[in-house]
């Protein structure tokens, strides 16, 4: 049996992409099973392994972890990912909801009726370049540290730099404002972890494509 | 100088009731400016108090924190009501994440139609019976402890009851095919500060009223158009 944790989900981003991010930044190797079918989804929740009948679903250190908040704080401060203490940790906790905020939206953009999707796509980048990535250029130069919090490396940054290239794939210049961003986003890619995780052939999952919005309604739909 | 936690928010529940949930679980004192003008809210938009320009805010040992999770787990770890070991902490984050999600179902409500109103009624206590109650009773009952984590009071029981409660105010008998779950009711509710907390008078907020929507709309220019899940 291996010792790698197992990532139960759809072949695709999703809610478990921020989980295999902070898995691959922290040097963590793991396995994938892929939920294909309705009939697979109702065999695993049948067999007592999705507390909530939902998936992410991560089995890690003899546990079958679900609800993604959970799971990437479990990893984040295994991995000495959750800053020193109590106040770094809360500094860490306020960026990544910020961020997984922002995230959602991204999320959600693949399943917006067409009619919807401009205005969508417009309010992703409003949120972007008005509320989060400001407040993020203003940390970096406030501090003209490298990393968020405490001069270390955190989720916090993981989850910044996932953030940044998801809204790049929407609004390739959307950094352009942000000169602190850039120079971020440059050497967050130059991380050994990070700089594996980006090339091709790593876990890394490939935009939502109309098969994956296809598979997510097939599998999840009543 | 008050050392108090300062909450920052509306007179009403949305997502800062289970942050006095907590509070007045730990037995902490606090205190509340509830925002009731948009000119408020602007000032401290202006202030730059609000990090991401939302409430809930909370001053608290120094630090102006938003984002409801980041606070609630911040006090859960300072007042010891997190676990005592990071696979603890990972059992009450996932606990309190199923609360979280049925709580969730309840947050946009009172901003629903009265048509939607009736939907979601019934969404709420189907994701209640089917979904969550099952889960927690079946946790007390494998363990048959007081408490859902460690055998120790914690965040997962205060957001328990929380959501508990709220779900029973749609559905008053909703807790009937639950026996492990009304004893667990009981027990929390008599816990000295949860019982203080209960009284009246006490900072809890009442079900939100027209009064509440309107207030929220008006401040925040938002939500005037929500649909049901």
């Amino acid at each position: 049996m291996s010792g790698k944790p197992r990532l139960t989900y759809l072949n695709g981003r999703g809610r478990m992409e921020s989980i295999r991010w902070l898995l691959g930044a922290a040097g963590v190797e793991f396995e994938e099973v892929y939920l294909e079918t309705k009939e697979q989804y109702e065999k695993l929740i049948k067999d007592g392994f999705l507390l909530f009948q939902q998936v992410p679903l991560v089995e890690i250190d003899g546990m079958k972890m679900v609800q993604t908040r959970a799971i990437m704080s479990y990893i984040a401060g295994k991995h000495n990912l959750h800053g020193k203490d109590l106040k770094e940790r809360a500094l860490i906790d306020m960026y990544v909801e910020g961020i997984s905020d922002l995230m959602q939206m991204i999320l959600m953009f693949p399943f917006s009726p067409p009619d919807a999707k401009e205005k969508n796509l417009e309010s992703i980048k409003e949120r972007a370049t008005n509320r989060y990535f400001p407040v993020f250029e203003k940390v970096l130069k406030q501090h003209g540290q490298d990393f968020l919090v405490g001069n270390k490396f955190s989720w916090a940054d993981v989850q910044l730099m996932e953030a940044i290239l998801a809204v790049e794939e929407k609004v390739p210049d959307v950094l352009s404002g942000f000169p602190q961003l850039q120079v971020f986003k440059s050497k967050m890619s130059n991380m050994p972890t990070i700089k594996k995780f980006l090339q091709p052939g790593s876990p890394r999952k490939p935009p939502p494509d109309a098969h994956y919005v296809e598979t997510v309604l097939k599998i999840f739909k009543k | 100088m008050s050392t108090k936690p300062k909450l920052y928010y509306f007179n009403g529940r949305g997502k800062m009731e289970s942050i006095r949930w907590l509070l007045a679980a730990a037995g902490v004192e606090f205190e509340e400016e509830f925002l009731e003008t948009r000119d408020q809210y602007e000032k401290l938009l202006q202030g730059g108090s609000l990090l991401f320009q939302q409430v809930p805010m909370v001053e608290i040992d120094g630090m102006r924190m938003v984002q409801t999770r980041a606070i609630l787990s911040y006090i859960a770890a300072k007042y010891n009501l997190y676990g005592k070991d990071l696979k603890e902490r990972a059992l009450i984050d996932m606990y309190v994440g199923g609360t979280d999600d049925l709580m969730g179902f309840i947050l946009m409500f009172p901003f629903l139609s009265a048509e939607d109103k009736e939907k979601q009624r019934v969404l709420i206590v189907q994701k209640a019976t089917s979904r969550y109650f099952p889960v927690y009773e079946k946790v007390l009952k494998d363990h048959g402890q007081d408490f859902l984590v460690g055998n120790n009071f914690s965040w997962a029981d205060v957001h328990l009851l929380e959501a508990i409660l709220m779900v029973e105010e749609k559905k008053s008998d909703v807790l009937s095919g639950f026996p492990q779950l009304q004893a667990f009711k009981a027990r929390i509710s008599s816990i000295p500060t949860i019982k203080k907390f209960l009284e009246p008078g006490s900072q809890r907020k009442p079900v939100p009223d027209d009064k509440y929507v309107e207030t929220v709309r008006r401040v925040l220019r938002m939500y005037y158009d929500v649909k049901a899940n």
